[in-house]
């Protein structure tokens, strides 16, 4: 689509402190782009979700995010160890986040299901061993 | 209730944002799960928590959250103050726990969110 702006972020997986650079970034693109605040609080919060996922889950990940008049599209990829059943990982609660991650304010077993809840679209393939592929959509 | 009220009912002490303390807040959350943050938090509210790290910080912004208490004495780092300060937001600091800080901002008329 010759609207459409494509934006890649990588991901790094062993810093916690840089955790929501992505989001942030993308968050300040839509800002001045005029975008509705009710929209851009819905993709700055699923988009930062993942992103927290990608490093505490996954060592880290890829998402790329394209931005068209009509709506906020986010691929997240990562290479990390996967998600063997994932009704159970997108149950409220459920987390297999370590302490320490806790104790950084994560780890709730709220994740998943905040970016269920704040996209129009959602879905999300894991293999065990391989990775996981999320996809959300935010339409204004 | 405006920042500035706040900071003068929590005694608290101001990280950064001076010129920014007469801004509205609404509502207000405690709490140091960030998630339980990013699931519930309505607008122009202040966020009083524990947890003194950069996500912290990135919560906040993620929210338009517009003004963060840091409990018993916990300052930011300059990083953090730096982050802060690119998002407009107001940090305040108080010595007292997370109890009686929600306590004496309720007593005071403030009010949370609604009910899940
Ligand atoms: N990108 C990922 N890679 C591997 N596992 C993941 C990933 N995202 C989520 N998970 C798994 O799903 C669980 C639930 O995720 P989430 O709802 O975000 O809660 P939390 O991150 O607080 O644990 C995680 O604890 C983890 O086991
Ligand atoms: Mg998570």
């Amino acid at each position: 689509m010759s609207d459409a702006i494509v934006l890649k972020y990588d991901v790094p997986g062993d810093d916690f402190t840089r955790a929501g650079e992505a989001s942030s970034d993308i968050k300040q693109k839509l800002k001045q782009m005029g975008i509705p605040p009710e929209a851009i609080r819905k993709v700055a919060i699923s988009m930062y979700e993942g992103e927290i996922n990608m490093v505490i889950h996954a060592h880290g990940g890829q998402i790329t995010v394209e931005i068209t008049p009509e709506d906020v599209d986010m691929l997240l990829v990562d290479h990390g160890p996967g998600i063997a059943d994932i009704s159970q990982a997108m149950q409220a609660g459920f987390s297999t986040a370590p302490e320490d991650v806790r104790g950084l304010g994560f780890g709730a077993g709220m994740g998943l299901p905040n970016m269920k809840k704040y996209s129009d679209d959602f879905s999300i393939e894991s293999e065990v061993g391989v990775g996981t592929t999320v996809h959300m959509k935010v339409r204004f | 209730m405006t920042i500035r009220e706040i900071q003068k009912i929590l005694d608290a002490k101001v990280c950064c944002g001076e010129e920014l303390l007469d801004r509205e807040v609404h509502t207000a959350c405690g709490s140091d799960l960030m998630s339980d943050v990013l699931a519930f938090v309505k607008d122009q509210a202040v966020l009083l928590t524990g947890l003194c790290n950069p996500q912290a910080i990135r919560t906040a912004e993620m929210m338009d959250i517009v003004c963060l208490v840091f409990v018993r004495s916990k300052v930011p780092t300059e990083t953090m103050v730096e982050l802060a300060r690119e998002n407009d937001l107001v940090i305040l600091s108080t010595e007292l726990a997370m109890f009686p800080s929600c306590g004496l901002l309720y007593e005071n008329g403030l009010r949370g969110g609604s009910r899940i």
